[in-house]
């Protein structure tokens, strides 16, 4: 087997002074699928992004076919044959897959777009590869999995014969997952060489021939990957066993506290995201919000916290409506909300961590001598909340946006949490945190729970869904196609099945999230 | 009614073309920069700039064309400034805009001291204006040819633009590459295309355009320079371009509407009105067109929302 790639020594640190990869070496074999793992924040990125040209490395060289090169830019990079699928899609949502493939490449007649050369070149490419795409669609319209056809399709067009897959699957279907997993398969066979990261061990196994392991900025090991287990492999990616289990006890669900109904949102041009949406969560309960993104979720919760205004359908909270209430009044009513984007919605980056963890309290006589603030008082509640959720932090005057993404997201969670919520809004709690942080906010959760908070858990991640959830919902198209009261009952393909929309539920089956 | 006589004769819509051809050039401007994703907040300033230059070297070189040379120039010059500033020392865009207009609101007052030793007009200076064109045929047929038929060059010139800027967007890869940027740098950028190239490359196309406009006042409009004669065109092509959603058609015909505003202020001045009060409507005609603008969008959202 040939080497076509080597990285050697690379050492990348942020301006941050975060030293996200310590004299890594990472080596590739020409034509072989070659998954790189870690945790959250092991520096898989990193890596790859110093591989596209998009960072620059403190240290290290790379190695391209045994010939030094040096990537400083992903144009650099692209003519080197590289081509990089991101996780967040480089795709202009205005423009047709067709314009998106020839970006920067445009056929061109008389000096101006040869627009149906362009879907031509996207019709031939995709009849090639077999990544079946429609040329004239405009992307904004378009469902992840086809996105990221659009995006594999760019990189090849642009002649990449090593293509990295950052986390393809985070946004996938396990449906989708598999035909990825076959176009990934016959890229192989046509001689490309792919790099895929992951943290989902089972798609390792299946699909890679070499792994390379990650852990706080380092290589710890690289195998064939036939001959490692997925224990072997997680074990070395945490540096200790994993309880893969979220132990929790049976959920014993009370009155009904959160009670949507019929709930339709229409967006700005016009398609509804959200169709007479009714569903209820039960004080002691997690109800889980299954759904590949983008199929109403965010609506959905945008409405409950207030953040956006509807006119049709109504919001109860135990028992009265709270439809026009503002954001104050509902979380003065005992709502706490998670938010998906927590550097907008969750904290003010620039202010203290005390600032951010009495930013929904700080008019309390509690905070307050009179006009002035009470500092004491104010360090006293802080150091107690820093202790309690495990934040690591210098102290509590440190700026939040000092700290990193698992330990903001603890100032969140703790700010949210101590003020005793009647219901929860958890929306994507743990993306892109590290273990340690998950496993202490799903332990907070379930604690929550366990003192009778009402949970709405909106989460992409379906380990995490079905693992923490006691009820579980499905959403598709801005509908609810699925309930499910027993989650031991129900795989990943099933909701798989349904999170496409390739099946639906009766709408008895649906209606009984109603409890009435 | 005297004011509806005056609306509904041809010379109005003579001079609505007229009015327009300024607002035009900068709106289109402002179409291109914001098209990639950065606000030319200086088109005001850049214009400024430009009228004073072609005056001075119309003057000096007799010719009204090298004038034209010289105020597209010093377009350019400003805009690179503008880009310099806040591309590569990452300024922001809105301070440095706001810094060049302040920059030419004064810089041009004091140029033309020393050139023309006057504060407030460059009548001592002999310069030129551009040449009016008569069109064959059209200036004979009835009605159309008395509005369309015998305006300064540029206003043709401005026309043209509507369509060349259409053309440069949504037909070239330039433009296509301009529309990426705007929308989605990191998508440009992991494609290779150089996001700051190419919005370097806008704001000059955005500067050039809008010192057509400059010309056109100094050296069309009227035939002299005076101190701040842009008088807020810089910031109503602004709004023109916001009324037009950013198409060159739609800011084509935001630009019309203020060009009506500007022409009817300039004929009331003949009535027993007091003119402070005309100097007002194209501005208010500004403010009432961003609102109806804004509510007719809210109206639209909410008139879907209800199918
Ligand atoms: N642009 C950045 N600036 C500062 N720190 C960063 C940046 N990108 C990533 N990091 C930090 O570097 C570390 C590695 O991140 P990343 O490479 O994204 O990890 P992974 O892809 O393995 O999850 C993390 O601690 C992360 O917070
Ligand atoms: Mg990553």
């Amino acid at each position: 087997m040939k080497e076509i790639l080597k990285m050697q020594n690379i050492t990348k640190v942020y301006p941050n002074g975060i030293v996200a990869n310590k004299r890594v070496n990472f080596s590739v074999n020409e034509g072989e699928i070659h998954a790189l793992v870690g945790e959250n924040g092991a520096g898989k990125t990193t890596l790859m992004k110093i591989l596209f040209g998009l960072e620059q490395p403190e240290e290290g060289a790379i190695y391209l076919n045994g010939k030094k090169v040096s990537i400083n830019s992903p144009f650099i990079a692209i003519k080197n044959g590289i081509g990089m699928v991101h996780q967040h899609f480089m795709l202009v949502p205005s423009l047709t897959v067709a314009e998106n493939i020839v970006l920067g490449i445009e056929p061109r007649k008389r000096g101006f777009i040869d627009f149906k050369k362009a879907v031509e070149i996207t019709e031939e490419l995709a009849q090639k590869y077999n990544l079946k795409v429609d040329a004239k669609a405009v992307v904004r319209d378009l469902p992840v999995g086809m996105k990221q056809k659009v995006e594999i399709l760019k990189a090849l067009l642009r002649g990449a014969k090593i293509l990295i897959l950052d986390e393809p699957t985070a946004v996938l279907t396990p449906q989708e997952t598999e035909e990825l997993f076959e176009e990934l398969l016959r890229l192989k066979e046509k001689g490309h060489t792919i790099i895929f990261i992951s943290h989902k061990l089972r798609e390792v196994k299946q699909i890679s021939d070499r792994v390379t392991i990650m852990r706080h900025g380092k290589n710890v090991g690289v195998f064939k990957t036939s001959e490692v287990t997925e224990q072997d492999i997680s074990k070395l990616m945490v540096g200790r066993d994993v309880v893969l289990k979220i132990e929790k006890t049976q959920h014993k669900p009370g009155e009904v506290v959160l009670e949507v109904k019929n709930l339709t949102w229409i967006n700005e041009w016009g398609k509804p995201t959200l169709k007479n949406v009714s569903f209820s969560v039960r004080s002691g309960e997690i109800l889980g919000v299954a759904g590949v993104e983008g199929n109403g979720q965010r609506e959905l919760v945008e409405i409950i916290t207030g953040l956006r205004k509807f006119d049709k359908g109504d919001l109860l909270l135990d028992g009265k409506i709270i439809n026009n209430l503002s954001i104050k009044e509902r979380r003065e009513l005992g709502i706490s909300y998670i938010p998906e984007d927590r550097m907008v919605y969750g904290v003010a980056a620039e202010a203290s961590i005390a600032e951010n963890l009495i930013a929904d309290r700080f008019e309390k006589r509690e905070f307050n001598h009179g006009i002035l603030t009470n500092i004491r008082k104010i360090a006293s509640f802080s150091k107690y909340l820093i202790e309690e959720f495990k934040i690591q932090c210098s102290s509590f005057n440190q700026k939040v946006k000092m700290l990193s993404g698992g330990n903001i997201q603890k100032v969140v969670v703790a700010r949210e949490f101590s003020s005793g919520p009647k219901l929860l809004i958890a929306d994507q709690p743990t993306r892109g945190i590290d273990v340690g942080a998950t496993e202490l906010i799903h332990k907070k959760i379930i604690e929550l729970r366990d003192r009778g908070t009402a949970v709405l858990l909106i989460s992409a991640d379906l380990n995490e869904i079905m693992e923490l959830s006691d009820t579980l919902i499905v959403m598709f198209g801005g509908e609810i196609v699925a309930y499910f009261d027993d989650l031991s009952k129900v795989t990943e393909e099933e909701l798989g099945t349904y999170m496409l929309g390739l099946k639906k539920q009766s709408y008895e089956e649906i209606r009984r999230v109603l409890y009435a | 009614m005297k004011i509806l006589e005056i609306i509904f004769s041809t010379s109005f819509g003579y001079a609505i073309l007229r009015v327009t051809t300024p607002i035009l050039f900068a709106a289109l401007g402002a179409v291109i920069s914001d098209k990639a994703g950065v606000i030319n907040i200086a088109l005001e300033g850049i214009m400024l700039m430009a009228a004073l230059w072609g005056v001075i070297i119309s003057a000096f070189t007799h010719s009204a064309w090298w004038g034209l040379v010289a105020a597209i120039v010093s377009g350019v010059l400003m805009s690179f400034i503008l880009a310099y500033f806040s591309l590569n020392l990452k300024t922001d865009v809105i301070l440095a805009g706001i810094a060049l207009n302040l920059f030419s609101s004064g810089g041009t007052i004091f140029i033309l001291y020393l050139v023309a030793h006057d504060k407030g007009i460059s009548s001592s200076l002999k310069s030129e204006v551009l040449p009016q064109m008569t069109l064959p045929l059209v200036n004979k047929i009835p009605v159309i040819g008395p509005i369309f038929s015998g305006h300064n060059i540029l206003t043709y010139i401005a026309l043209l633009a509507v369509i060349l800027v259409y053309v440069l967007l949504y037909r070239t890869p330039l433009g296509l590459r301009i529309r990426a940027v705007g929308e989605n740098p990191d998508a440009a950028d992991s494609v290779g295309i150089g996001v700051n190239k190419i919005r370097y490359i806008a704001l000059l196309l955005s500067g050039i355009l809008a010192s057509f406009g400059g010309a056109y006042l100094s050296m069309g409009y009227v035939s002299w320079f005076s101190t701040n004669m842009t008088a807020g065109r810089g910031f109503i092509a602004l709004a023109a371009e916001a009324m037009g959603k950013g198409t060159p058609l739609g800011t084509f015909f935001a630009s019309l509407l203020f060009g009506f505003a500007g022409a009817l202020a300039n004929n009331l001045q003949s009535l027993r009105i007091p003119s402070e009060f005309i100097q007002m409507i194209p501005y208010i005609v500004t403010i009432i067109g961003l609102v109806i603008y804004s509510s007719s969008q809210v109206s639209r959202i909410k008139k879907v929302k209800e199918q």
